[in-house]
Formats: structure tokens, C-alpha cells, sequence
């Protein structure tokens, strides 16, 4: 195995990382914001890649595209779910929020799983088939478009936050949410803003997932464990760390897989996790409590 | 005219001297059993039918369910009587045990299944606990046939079996080629089917004497979301073609992979696991599924009953493939059948006794009758070199069964039209 062996490997694990940060960030600005712990992540990107696949087989829509359609459905069900349902448990135990989302995913994958059935399901696009030769690089076309949108989506995410009266609100709420409400803002309306944003995160990942991965109800969980490996490598609650988290875990799948085994891919991103939480627990770009 | 009426009153009263011979007649009938035996033969044969209908082996589990169904109106026109019992392993053996457990309880007098090794494993565990006899349809795991277990017919090569007769077609396949490579790498899942297979790859090797040497393994989850690494890895081997033990949706991923890293090689071939010749793996990869080659068990294309099953199936389910899921199925009922028809009863030990005496010489699958050796294996299974040619699997070896010549070293990727 050559140099140029491992810097193809390790720009496909580049790639793939990015997508996997885009994944981990609306978990991360739901947490972020709120302080809770949306268990029902990946359940929400598997029915946003059975949206992104009902698009293209029915419309005709290919997954990039059809990102801001889908992302912005998702934006409604998270912002009414927020409003209508996590919004009474805000203030109880972490324990009972858990099983309210544990059970919110347990009812999403099983009606999937009643409307598509389990089989697995992909889409056929040219680019499927199709590479970018660069020099000695050989990279993946989807991979490179899922790459560059899941780039450009958390941009706008930052610029969002960093920008509008609205972010500069919802970053007041999630800094000292009494003197949010003190100062006048809807506290709970901007809550169901940022859970809306988080679920739209989610949802703009599963359109870009769609491309790389075959959906199947029972993806979830793998997508949901590995969302809490990717924030809490980089940092709950940091939209940097979600980035860097997902990098590295999408770096370390691809570099373990070739140096140790390519079965043993997924126990190096754990064994990431528990480094991580010996030496920072609080993640790498996290905030010490 | 009032006599008539008096004696057809009479004809339709039972009296005590009537009932008694009557109750006599019937107990000696029950003694000497004889008629009571073809009564019970009238009965259809309640055949539990164990498949991974749902889950990561949903697909192949369903083409199973689709054997099954197929050859009923065959069967029925053969004299033979089932009835199936349906049940989903949902691709886990724990529920695999639980289902099988249940159809016992239903009634079921005889169970069929698996597929998948590990399934087979454990309703073969419960099969044996109950005395009740199983045929395995798919699956490969030596040990089915060599625990001592008495209640379990495999109609299937086990992995050495189908890693013998898988290997000794490469070297037919070169022989009638003429091009001979040197090098291969074996990318592989790892399940117990594909460890299995790997062992058996391994130990007979060189036994063997294969042509060529394998310079790199590469062992992967069967539900892996991404196959970039390891084909990025095989690549790096710099093999002359790959070796490849999949299931459906990763032998589909693996392809796809290779076309988009440009890796040109001689062949892909299989020494004997599904995906490859699957209708699915066509519809999802097109041009590209084109000579790839599976050295597996399949249909006899010279055989009437191969060709009978394969147009009914074609009529039924157009957008399926008639594949080798669909026939050892129908096989296993066939075997179920013909076990029931003959022992004329319902009994297990009956049916299990039947099943040991087994002989049938009219079937669908490559191979000689149908007859099972003391420890449940029927060893008169041969593979064949099934290439994807013109967009369906294609015999190509053994050439007294050939439909067509067998295509090595492949056409590269890149120019396919």
C-alpha cells in the first residue's frame, strides 16, 4: 500500500465525514439550545431519505435538489412536535425526556416500517457509477456532492446563527433562557424554531445519506448511535464539533478499516469515544459545564 | 308401495344389531390400521415453512416464500397434498427457534427452512427436541449434517461441498478459456455462512492445487452501509481478478464500488454464495452486472421439471428471478411431499423414515436423484459456472448443461454499453 493508496482512503473518509457532521448537527443545536437529547435522531433521517426517495421515484426529483423540500418538511414536524409535545417535558427529568423520545422513535420506525415494508431501498442515479479522476485521486461523484452540500448547508447553518436577529435570539435563549424571556423574546416559539432547525439538519442529511447508503426502517438506530459517538466526540452542543466529530469519525472508519480490518471499522470510532471521554469529557471544541 | 316405504324407513334406522357391527366393523379397522392408513394419507401434509421474510435477508428470504408457493399446483398435479404453514424468521435465529416452536404447537407435521445457516441451526435444535422432521432448503453450515442430528434432511451442499465444487470450476473455467490468472483477492461477509465458506476456501485450496494464490482477504459486516474501504483495499491488492462471498445488497455495493474506483480486473467469481444472479442485483447495476459469475448449485436447464417450474414462475412473477432460492425451495416441498405421499401418514417418525428412503430422480436442480446418506446430506448436488450474460444468469459449465460459453477474462467497465 502506497501514499497514494491511503490519500485516496483518507479523502473518502473526509467525505464521508462531512455528511456524518451534517448528520450530528441538528442533534447538537437541539441540544445546544434546549439541553435535550433527541433520541428519535435517526429516525427522523430514515424518514427523510423514504421522503427523498419517494421524490425521485414519484417525481422524479433527484435527493440534492429535493434537499430544501425535504428539509424544510421536516422543519414543520420538528417545529410542531416541539410545540405541541417536547415543549410540556422541558422542564422534567432527563430520564422521562429520554423515554419520550425513545418512544417518539419507536412509533416512527414502526409506522415505516408498516408503510415501506423492511425491504431495502436505493436509487439509481448516473452519478452512482461515476468518479472524479484528480491526478492520483480517485473520488467517489455522490460522495463529492453529498460533501460539498453537507459544506454549504452548515455554512448557511453558522451564517443563520451567527447573523440573523432570529439566530442572535435563539443563541440568547441557549446562553440564559430566564434572561431571554426577561428581555421580552417567545422563549417557547423560538424553541420550536431551533427544534425545527435541528429535525431540517437531519432531514437535509438523510437526502444526502440517500445517495451513499441504501434506507431501510431499521437504519435508525445504527444512525442514532452513531449522531451521539459524532457529538460527543466533538462536543454537545458545539456546530463545530458536530463537524469535527464527524470527520474523525468518518477518518477513522476508513483508516482503521484499511490499517486493522474493514470489519472492525465501527469499534475504532467507540474506542475514539471513550479516549475522547477520559482525556475530554466534555469534547474536543465543548464548553466545561 | 306402503312395504317400500316401510323398508326404505326401515334402511334409514339404525338399530342396537346395526350400531353394535357397525362399532365392530370400526375397531377392527382401526386394529389392523391398513385402511385407517390411507384414510390419513387424504390428509395434507401440514409443512411448516420457516423463511427471513423481513429483515437484512428479507430478499432472499422472500423468493424462498416464492418457491414454496410456485410448485403447489405442480405438486398438486402430481398426486402430492401440502399445505404450508407460514412463518417469518425475520432474518434472527432467536425467532427462527420461537416460530418453529410455535408451528409444532399449530400442528405443523414436518418444518422446512432456513436459509441462513445460523437460523437453520437453531429451529434444527428445536426440530430434534421435538422429534419432528426438518428439511433444509438453503444453508450451508457443516454441521447441520454432522452433529448427529436425526430429523434433519438437507437437500443443500454444505460449505465444503459448495467450496469443493465452487473451486473446481474456476479450473474449468480457465481450461475452457484458455486464460489461467495467478492472483486473486477474497473479499467476503462474515456471517457464519461466510466464515464458513472462508474455511472451507482455505483448507482445500491446497488440496486443490488451484492455479492461482489469494493475496488478500477481506473480511466485512453483511450489513455494511459502505464497501468503499474494503474495495479501496482489494484494489490495493493488485490482484488479477476478485473472488467474492456476498449476500444481495453487499454484492450490489461491492460492484458499484468498483466501477466508481475504476477497478479493472479479470473477472468477479464467486465460489458459491447469492447476490451475484439475482434479478435485484441486474436492476440495480445494469451493464455492469454483466459477467460476473456465481459457481453455484442451479436449475438443470435439460431438465423438463426445471423447465416447467421456470415458466410457471416466469408467468407468476415476471419482475422476479427464478433463481437457485426458488428451486432448492421447491425441492424442499417436493422432498416433504413425496416423504408424506409415502409413508401415507402424518406421524413424524413416519415422515422421518420416509424421508431417510427418499429417491427421486425427476427434479429441477443440477445433480443425481434426490437421496439422503445416514447422516441427512444428499451428496448428488454439482455446481455450475452461472455467468450474467444478455441480462439473465446463464449456465455456461458443466458443458453437458451449458446454455452458453463461459466469458473470462471480462470486458473492463469503462466502454461497457
Amino acid at each position: 500500500m502506497d501514499a497514494t493508496f491511503f490519500m485516496n482512503v483518507i479523502s473518502a473518509g473526509l467525505l464521508t465525514g462531512l455528511v456524518y457532521g451534517l448528520m450530528a448537527l441538528g442533534l447538537s443545536v437541539i441540544f445546544g439550545v434546549m439541553r435535550v437529547v433527541n433520541f428519535a435522531h435517526g429516525d427522523m433521517m430514515v424518514v427523510a431519505m423514504y421522503a427523498a426517495f419517494l421524490l425521485y421515484t414519484k417525481l422524479g426529483i433527484e435527493p440534492v435538489p429535493a434537499l430544501p423540500l425535504v428539509a424544510g418538511g421536516l422543519f414543520v414536524v420538528g417545529y410542531l412536535l416541539q410545540r405541541f409535545l417536547i415543549n410540556h417535558f422541558l422542564g422534567v427529568t432527563e430520564h422521562i425526556q429520554f423515554l419520550l423520545l425513545l418512544s417518539v422513535a419507536m412509533i416512527i420506525t414502526n409506522v415505516v416500517l408498516m408503510v415501506f415494508g423492511p425491504d431495502a431501498r436505493n436509487i439509481q442515479l448516473d452519478a452512482s457509477f461515476e468518479s472524479y479522476s484528480l491526478g492520483f485521486l480517485v473520488l467517489d461523484k455522490v460522495r463529492v456532492i453529498a460533501a460539498f452540500t453537507a459544506g454549504g448547508v452548515a455554512a448557511l447553518l453558522w451564517a443563520f446563527f451567527r447573523y440573523t436577529t432570529t439566530g442572535t435570539a435563539i443563541r440568547a435563549c441557549a446562553d440564559n433562557p430566564v434572561g431571554a424571556r426577561v428581555v421580552g423574546l417567545n422563549v417557547e416559539k423560538l424553541y420550536a424554531i431551533t427544534f425545527g432547525i435541528g429535525t431540517a439538519c437531519v432531514g437535509a442529511a438523510g437526502c444526502l445519506l440517500l445517495l451513499l447508503v441504501d434506507v431501510h426502517p431499521h437504519l435508525s438506530s445504527d444512525y442514532t448511535l452513531l449522531g451521539f459517538i459524532i457529538v460527543i466526540l466533538g462536543g454537545l452542543g458545539s456546530l463545530g464539533g458536530a463537524l469535527l466529530g464527524g470527520i474523525l469519525v468518518g477518518l477513522s472508519e476508513a483508516l482503521s478499516g484499511v490499517l486493522i480490518a474493514p470489519s472492525l471499522k465501527s469499534m475504532f470510532s467507540f474506542g475514539l469515544l471513550i479516549l475522547v471521554l477520559l482525556l475530554r469529557p466534555q469534547g474536543i471544541l465543548g464548553k466545561k459545564p | 308401495m306402503s312395504d317400500n316405504t316401510t323398508s326404505l324407513s326401515a334402511s334409514r334406522t339404525i338399530t342396537r344389531r346395526q350400531f353394535t357391527t357397525a362399532a365392530a366393523a370400526g375397531a377392527l379397522v382401526t386394529t389392523t390400521g391398513l385402511p385407517l392408513r390411507s384414510a390419513r394419507a387424504a390428509t395434507p401434509l401440514k409443512l411448516g415453512v420457516l423463511l427471513p421474510r423481513s429483515g437484512h435477508l428479507a430478499l432472499i428470504g422472500q423468493a424462498c416464500q416464492r418457491g414454496a408457493e410456485i410448485g403447489l399446483p405442480m405438486l398438486r398435479d402430481m398426486g402430492y397434498s401440502v399445505e404450508l404453514m407460514n412463518a417469518d424468521t425475520e432474518s434472527n435465529p432467536d425467532v427462527g427457534r420461537t416460530q418453529a416452536e410455535k408451528l409444532i404447537r399449530e400442528g405443523a407435521n414436518m418444518l422446512m427452512g432456513c436459509f441462513d445457516s445460523a437460523t437453520t441451526l437453531a429451529v434444527a435444535g428445536v426440530a430434534e427436541q421435538k422429534g419432528v422432521p426438518f428439511v433444509v432448503n438453503i444453508a450451508s453450515e457443516p454441521k447441520l449434517t454432522e452433529q448427529g442430528f436425526k430429523y434433519v434432511f438437507r437437500n443443500f451442499p454444505s460449505a465444503g461441498m459448495l467450496g469443493k465444487g465452487g473451486l473446481l470450476l474456476y479450473k474449468d473455467i480457465f481450461a475452457a478459456t484458455g486464460v489461467t490468472p495467478k492472483t486473486a483477492v477474497l473479499l467476503h461477509i462474515n456471517d457464519s455462512f461466510g466464515m464458513a465458506m472462508l474455511g472451507g476456501i482455505n483448507a482445500l485450496m491446497p488440496k486443490l492445487d488451484m492455479p492461482f494464490t489469494i493475496v488478500e482477504t477481506i473480511a466485512y459486516d453483511p450489513k455494511a452501509r459502505d464497501l468503499s474501504i474494503e474495495v479501496a483495499k482489494a484494489k490495493a491488492a493488485k490482484a488479477d481478478f476478485v473472488m467474492t462471498v456476498t449476500r444481495l445488497n453487499d454484492a450490489i455495493l461491492l460492484v458499484r464500488e468498483m466501477v466508481k474506483q475504476q477497478v479493472e480486473t479479470m473477472g468477479i467469481i464467486s465460489p458459491g454464495a447469492p447476490g451475484m444472479y439475482d434479478k435485484q442485483f441486474f436492476k440495480a447495476l445494469g451493464k455492469y452486472a454483466e459477467f460476473c459469475t456465481t459457481n453455484v448449485p442451479w436449475f438443470d436447464p435439460k431438465q423438463e421439471m426445471a423447465k416447467t417450474l421456470e415458466k410457471t414462475f416466469e408467468k407468476a412473477f415476471p419482475d422476479e428471478s427464478c433463481d437457485l432460492n426458488v428451486g432448492f425451495t421447491f425441492e424442499a416441498v417436493l422432498i416433504a411431499a413425496d416423504a408424506h405421499k409415502r409413508a401415507g401418514a402424518n406421524d413424524p417418525q413416519a415422515l422421518t423414515e420416509a424421508l431417510r428412503a427418499t429417491n427421486l430422480t425427476k427434479r429441477a436442480m443440477l445433480g443425481g436423484a434426490i437421496k439422503f446418506e445416514a447422516n441427512g446430506q444428499n451428496m448428488n448436488l454439482i455446481s455450475a459456472a452461472v455467468q450474467n450474460l444478455g441480462g439473465k444468469p446463464t449456465v455456461t459449465l458443466p458443458s453437458a448443461s451449458a446454455e452458453a460459453k463461459p466469458v473470462f477474462p471480462m470486458p473492463p467497465f469503462k466502454g461497457r454499453t
